[in-house]
């Protein structure tokens, strides 16, 4: 066993502009789980997609079982035993599973013999699945299962994660995990693409830590403390935000038996929700990707209407309203998609602050642009929240992920509101911008706006909400204080393992 | 293989000057076609540039310039609004056979009364005639969800149609002996679109583009409307985010466009052309549409680009009536235009990679 399974030595990749790797080298051995730790940007994706043969490296080498390794394409990739598993998923929501599967291979054989290979290795590694069942109906973690078997049908010697548990609730986690101890210890190698410091210490045997594309570090995380990985994985010591607040008792915002169709075919209607949000509350809304969380905020915002008095706002009925209506009242919003959504990519920071900013900062008069004050309005946005950019001049897309969202949510904040409802507010952004974000909410629930957060990250909901609830298939659970929530009660709140039993292997 | 990879900020400088390139390029293109053809490229391509503006006829052919330059910038301008959001009027042709009809049938059912209001009334006419082919379109798109482009294509099909039923009848001219087309409206006083000035080519026609020209820049870059326009255009998602209403953009869009070409097609009517004719339209409707592109959908660009059709179109009259070249080889020259336009519009967004695959 003294022999790595597979070792990269000094792998680089440039792209314009920007070293994604930089003389990356680190070994796994056969049925090791390595994890790959680092934040966003950090080029984890470069470097699997090296591995997997999607991306050429411009400078290093790599060694399978001690012999060369150079991947042209993936197909190479997974004829020599390396198989991955996206983040999103490649499927046809139209077709069965079998039929799926069938698609990506080479020689797929008949649909009869492979559903029943299909059935097999989903019970031997306790993922249950059936190989008849149409794609458009499977919860995003049976999805995820989808592409696992595929994988795992090839019978890979490495398998690569990435990020794989950003879609699942609790148990369907714990589903997962049992599945990759028992690859392991047949003998498989997993690459464990993670920011989940708690996740990677539960399953991890080593890990490598990458920060702006170059190795900062490696430890074994069952021995190290999840503070110690991030202070690696981030550079610098992270203060968690602070909150003051006290929830009054007035209500901000009431919605009543809200139901709203999903305007995309393969979207989540939203059926009958109601809760209640005071001045100066954070209500988190939990849950999967794809329950309704998309549709909450657009029928929140005002792109989808309701019924009239399925939403108050301050005791005013506004399900009607439009969006520029109801930021006029004072419930803004911050969307989850940033590009194309929350911004428009060719404009200018400044033409964007005008988005949303429009009539609260008073950059119009009879429908005339006051430019000037925009563009002053895309300066505060800019230095308050410290946006990196050249200036307000810049186009959107021209920004990075992380600092964009600190202008779309900077463009909300500043505007005062009454109600704020965000989704996904810190969705890619590195650990000390999202903690500057945070921040931010916090201090304007301290200043009486009542907050609604929808987030997918549960450590994010648990630091800042006063109550939690969570959204599963359209249906909001009951709302529940967050403090002293636990991981399983959240889990059952998000719909538990979505109607699968638990397998036992 | 090739791979186009996004620019990841587009360098401004240059995003201005690709239609200069453009016509460069068109012009040594084009001069190796001409020569390809047997004549002196350099003699061609200063036939179709040069004659128009400064050759020995110039003092004809530069009013020329006006008059064929209007239509075309009037009814640019119209369609580059809804062009910028992403709301595709095809059938402008259409819009300028109607509004030339509803103009000069007002103006024929006052014959021979002579009074000033009758030429506002016409224009005001010849505007909504335009309008309401062009809602046409507009009402079954945020109806029913129906394509714009299809519609307003299909009517330009239906409105030739009508333009020859009237030629032919009902606004036939009855002391005509029996020829097709109407009374000649340059002959009578008040509903004639004149020559303001005599000798220059600058009729209301000319006046109206200007307008327009300065009313759709104020448009864009200072009112509300025209942001949320561009805006629609460029992220429609963020546009309903931002509180736009699709339907009533999609009207006010089709709309202007619809009016701005009726209007057009009754300044040509009422003035050069003279009267209702069975081939009274030449394809304005259509060649706008170069024209909105060729401006980069900017009204001064569009002023530019639409003085710049024309001098091809007249140059290359010139040049087949002088230089005997084939008309079907101006109009690969001007088609050359815009290709080239396009060619430079896209490298100027993107730069091409001679890349293996490396697309995840």
């Amino acid at each position: 066993m003294g022999q790595p399974l597979i070792e990269l030595r000094g792998l680089t990749k440039a792209y314009p502009g920007v070293v994604a790797n930089d003389d990356v080298s680190f070994a796994i051995k056969p049925g090791e789980v390595h994890a790959l730790l680092g934040e966003n940007g950090a080029g984890k994706s470069t470097l699997v997609k090296m591995i997997y043969g999607l991306v050429k490296p411009d400078a290093g080498t790599m060694t399978l079982n001690g012999a060369p390794y150079t991947p042209e394409e993936p197909r190479f990739a997974r004829e020599q035993g390396v198989a991955m598993v996206f983040q999103h998923f490649s499927l046809f929501d139209a077709m069965n599973v079998a039929e799926n599967i069938a698609l990506g291979m080479e020689n797929p054989p008949r649909l009869a013999d492979l559903s029943a290979r299909i059935r097999k290795v989903s019970l031997l590694y306790g993922l249950p699945l059936d190989p008849e069942r149409t794609v458009g109906e499977l919860s995003a973690g049976e999805r995820q299962r989808v592409e696992i078997i595929r994988c795992l049908l090839q019978d890979p010697k490495l398998l690569i994660m990435d990020e794989p548990t950003s879609v699942l609730t609790p148990q369907e986690v714990e589903i997962l995990f049992r599945t990759l101890r028992k690859l392991s210890a047949d003998g498989t190698a997993i690459l464990y693409i993670s920011h989940k410091l708690e996740e990677i210490r539960t399953l991890c045997d080593e890990a490598t830590v990458l920060r702006l594309g170059r190795v900062v570090g490696t430890c074994t995380p069952r021995k190290t403390t999840a503070s110690a990985m991030a202070e690696m994985m981030v550079g610098e010591t992270l203060t968690a935000p602070a909150r003051a607040a006290v929830a009054s008792d007035e209500i901000a915002l009431e919605v009543t038996g809200l139901k709203a169709r999903s305007p995309s075919p393969f979207g989540t209607s939203l059926r009958d929700i109601t809760f209640t949000l005071h001045k100066g509350e954070v209500l988190g809304i939990g849950g999967v990707a794809g329950n309704g969380q998309d549709e909450l905020l657009g029928a929140l915002s005002g792109e989808l209407r309701s019924d009239a008095d399925t939403i108050r706002l301050g005791g005013q009925p506004i399900g009607r309203r439009g969006p520029e209506a109801r930021r006029r009242l004072g419930l803004l919003s911050a969307p989850e998609e940033r590009l194309g959504h929350a911004a428009a990519p060719d404009m200018s920071l400044t033409e964007n602050a005008l988005l949303t900013g429009a009539h609260r900062q008073a950059l119009t008069k009879r429908g005339m642009i006051n430019w000037s004050a925009a563009q002053g309005f895309a300066e505060r946005i800019i230095s308050r929240f410290d946006v990196r950019t050249p200036g307000p001049h810049t186009a959107a897309r021209a920004l990075s992920g992380g600092n964009l969202q600190k202008f779309v949510i900077g463009r909300e904040v500043l505007q005062d509101p009454r109600v704020l409802v965000v989704n996904q507010p810190t969705w890619g952004v590195d650990a000390s911008a999202a903690a500057a974000i945070r921040q931010a909410l916090l201090d304007l629930a301290t200043n009486g706006t009542a907050i609604l957060c929808i987030s997918q990250d549960l450590d994010e909901l648990m630091e800042i909400s006063d109550r939690f609830a969570a959204l599963n298939e359209g249906r909001l659970s009951e709302i529940r204080p967050a403090q002293g929530l636990s991981v399983e009660q959240i889990g059952l709140m998000m719909g538990g393992a979505h109607g699968m039993e638990v397998a036992h292997v | 293989m090739l791979t186009l990879e996004r620019r990841p900020e587009p360098n401004r400088r240059v995003a201005l000057l690709t239609p200069i390139i453009a016509v460069v390029t068109t012009m040594i293109v084009g001069g190796l076609l001409f020569g390809a053809l047997g004549t002196n490229p350099i003699t061609a391509i200063e036939t179709i540039f040069w004659e128009p503006l400064f050759g020995e006829f110039a003092f004809y052919y530069r009013p020329q310039l006006m008059v064929k330059g209007a239509p075309l910038v009037l009814i640019a301008i119209g369609l580059s609004l809804g062009f910028r959001a992403g709301i595709w009027n095809i059938g402008a042709e259409g819009q300028y056979i109607i509004g030339a009809l509803c103009g000069a049938g007002v103006g024929l059912a006052f014959y021979p009364t002579e009074s000033w209001l009758i030429f506002p009334l016409m224009v005001i006419a010849g505007a909504f005639g335009g309008f309401v082919w062009a809602m046409i379109p507009a009402i079954l798109k945020t109806r029913f969800g129906t394509s714009e482009i299809l519609v307003s294509l299909m009517l330009v099909y239906v409105a030739e149609q009508f333009l020859a039923s009237m030629a032919l009848g009902l606004m036939k001219n009855p002391e005509g002996f029996g020829f097709p087309g109407s009374r000649n409206l340059q002959q009578y006083a008040s509903a004639h679109n004149a020559e303001l000035f005599t000798g220059t080519g600058m009729h209301w026609g000319v006046v109206a583009a200007l307008i327009a020209v300065i009313a759709a820049y104020v448009l864009l870059n200072r009112h509300m409307l025209g942001y949320h326009i561009r805006l629609t255009g460029e992220a429609p998602r963020a546009a309903r985010f931002a509180g736009v209403n699709p339907t009533r953009l999609v009207l006010f869009c089709l709309g202007t466009s619809g009016a701005l070409a009726g209007l057009a097609g009754l300044f040509e009517v009422s003035g050069p052309a003279g009267m209702v004719s069975i081939d009274f339209n030449v394809g304005y409707g259509f060649t706008a549409i170069i024209v909105a592109f060729l401006g980069r959908l900017h009204p001064v660009g569009i002023l530019l680009a639409g003085l710049l059709m024309a001098l091809t179109y007249i140059g290359g009259e010139i040049a087949q009536s002088n230089l005997g070249l084939p008309a079907a080889a101006i109009q690969v020259f001007q088609g050359m235009l815009l290709f080239f336009l396009l060619a430079a519009d896209l490298l100027t967004n993107y730069r091409i990679r001679l890349a293996r695959t490396e697309a995840a």
